[in-house]
């Protein structure tokens, strides 16, 4: 039987991160697909730039700014009496930042798809515009929501260099899934590897299978 | 406060788009319905958004029955929600993730509850709308989708009805199935409502005043019957045909025969049966000018069951046409014909010649 602490870390990481994604992604999607700003070009480039870089060019930078030595850092130790790199919480952060795309993407295009005129009918019905998003937006979103949060959790679970990056490879507390694939890998420890690898690859079929099928053929706009 | 000045409207304000710009200075007692009435991008419905909070480009000052809710100068601005203002959109934007009875809790649930003078049940009545509760608003024909957004309005307690050309959508069937509902609006609500349309059949329909929009301003403002009538008014941007609005009185119901007799200051006119009319109730015809044929002397042995006399009182040529527009006063009434220029001048007409106004029954129907 594999150990299978790494999995339950995966599980864990890509959970918490999705929940703070879904904090952070909505009103970052929402504010994009409503304004005119001309910081937006900006701010979608950002949002994107995980999408492109390669992950260690991303944790290289994480390592960087959430080290001892830097201001979010040296921060963090004084208060929580850890320091963040080679941590969960770090690979959190990492993480949302990772994932981003895959959250604000999808909300962003089913928010762009509604429109301005259900928000507009709600405010000539007496609804403010806070109330009018949760009781109008966030339900014609729901299929922008599920596979919002469907990608950014399934995504998370398969990041690799970041996390080798930021949190290297301490068991129970960075070791997940994918790095403990890697290192059976180079232990020659392939039976360990082979189980965890069909375990994933069923699962990530399985995740855009159901993506897919909710959207009923619709392309994957991320 | 008296009741004028709870229901005036003070338009103060601005709107540019780039190529357009709506710029009107106006006070407006709104009483009944006022028809808000010009060619396509006139700036109608933009004067209306701006009424209601959703243009953001708005400035100056707005205010209806004392209240300020615009008045750019020191930053006032009240949001949408927040103005006491039922909007009814053309393409009624029913919520569809709510089935029809959620739509109209929707906006029921967030009225104030201390001021709630129209029921639930009372929408649910004026709309026939019990069968379709449990609908999917998807499944609704255009006319119910319109009904049910009609009354998700009154649900709000509007102190101002905004009907944004609700009948534009909609096909020629359903719009006769839905102006019955909007002509009892006034009559069972008592609210003080603008009706954008370019129609003259709607206009001559609903409104009590209309106030005519062109280029993004206010042109003409004043009673139906004499804006329709096209006194003092040129629209350079979109011709249409004067409609003589004529108020009768119902007189009684030929019922086998699918018609009723009414009257206008003794004369008689049959027209296609006004149901839910009583005897004695007074009703709003419109005559398009089109639709009038004159006659010198009384005519015999003829299908035309509506002849009216009276007395020419004005000949206008419309210019660079084969057409002129001709008044005849019913008993003081100024009702208009149009007529060829060859007719007028074969028949000699002139002001002052008694004549005959022939109206056909079937010109007199209600549908749109």
């Amino acid at each position: 039987m594999p150990d299978l602490g790494p999995l339950w870390l995966s599980l864990a990481l890509a959970g918490v991160t999705t929940v703070f994604l879904l904090l952070i992604g909505t009103p970052l999607a929402w504010w994009l697909s409503g304004t005119d700003s001309r910081f937006k070009p900006a701010i979608e480039a950002v949002t994107a730039l995980p999408l492109v870089l390669p992950p260690t060019v991303l944790g290289f930078y994480f390592l960087i700014a959430l080290g001892p030595a830097s201001p979010v850092g040296s921060f963090w130790l004084q208060v929580t009496g850890d320091a963040l790199t080679f941590s969960f919480s770090g690979l959190v952060i990492a993480s949302i930042f990772y994932s981003l795309p895959f959250m604000v993407q999808p909300l962003q295009n089913s928010f762009e798809s509604i429109g301005r005129g259900p928000l507009e009918a709600a405010g000539s019905l007496r609804a403010g515009p806070l109330d009018a998003f949760f009781s109008v937006v966030v339900p014609l979103s729901r299929r922008g929501f599920i596979t919002a949060a469907v990608l950014s959790f399934a995504h998370t679970i398969g990041e690799f260099g970041v996390v080798l990056m930021v949190g290297g490879n301490i068991p129970g507390k960075t070791r997940v899934i994918s790095i403990a694939i890697y290192e059976h890998v180079e232990t020659l420890n392939y039976g360990e590897a082979h189980v965890l690898s069909a375990g994933l690859l069923v699962a990530a079929f399985a995740v855009l299978l159901f993506v897919y099928s909710l959207r009923r053929g619709g392309r994957l706009n991320v | 406060m008296s009741d004028s000045a709870a229901n005036s409207l003070s338009l103060r304000i601005r709107v540019n788009f780039p190529g357009f710009d709506l710029a009107v200075d106006q006070d407006i007692n709104l009483a009944g319905v006022t028809g808000l009435f010009g060619p396509s991008g006139s700036g109608k419905s933009t004067l209306l958004r701006a009424i209601a909070g959703f243009e953001s480009a708005a400035e100056g000052t707005l205010q209806f029955g004392g209240d300020t809710w615009l008045e750019t100068a020191n930053g006032i601005c009240v949001p949408p929600h927040q103005r006491p203002v039922g909007f009814v959109f053309q393409d009624a934007r029913l919520f569809p993730h709510l089935d029809v009875a959620g739509n109209l809790h929707y906006s029921h649930s967030r009225s104030d509850r201390s001021d709630r003078e129209i029921s639930y049940e009372e929408v649910v009545s004026a709309f026939d709308l019990e069968s379709l509760l449990k609908r999917n608003v998807n499944e609704l024909s255009g006319g119910e989708r319109q009904r049910v957004a009609i009354g998700r309005t009154l649900l709000t307690q509007p102190g101002l009805l905004l009907l944004d050309e609700p009948l534009a959508a909609l096909d020629v069937g359903r719009k006769s199935e839905i102006l019955p509902y909007l002509e009892q609006l006034p009559k069972r609500f008592g609210i003080p409502t603008i009706y954008v349309s370019h129609a003259v059949n709607e206009m001559a329909r609903l409104a009590d005043n209309v106030v005519v929009l062109e280029n993004g301003k206010i042109c003409a403002t004043g009673p139906a019957s004499s804006i329709l009538s096209h006194d003092n008014l040129q629209l350079s941007s979109m011709p249409f045909e004067a409609v003589t609005i004529l108020h009768v009185t119902v007189v009684e119901h030929l019922h086998e025969l699918h018609l009723t007799r009414v009257a206008h200051n003794g004369q008689h006119l049959t027209v296609p049966l006004i149901a839910g009319a009583a005897n004695a109730d007074s009703v709003r015809l419109s005559i398009r000018a089109g639709d009038v044929v004159l006659a010198t002397t009384e005519p015999q042995g003829i299908s035309v069951r509506n002849v009216l006399s009276g007395i020419l009182t004005e000949v206008v040529p419309l210019e660079g046409s084969a057409f002129a527009t001709v008044s005849v006063s019913i008993d003081g009434v100024p009702l208009k014909a149009q007529l060829t220029r060859h007719a007028i001048a074969e028949l000699g007409l002139k002001p002052g010649m008694p004549v005959f106004a022939l109206i056909k029954t079937a010109s007199f129907d209600r549908s749109l």
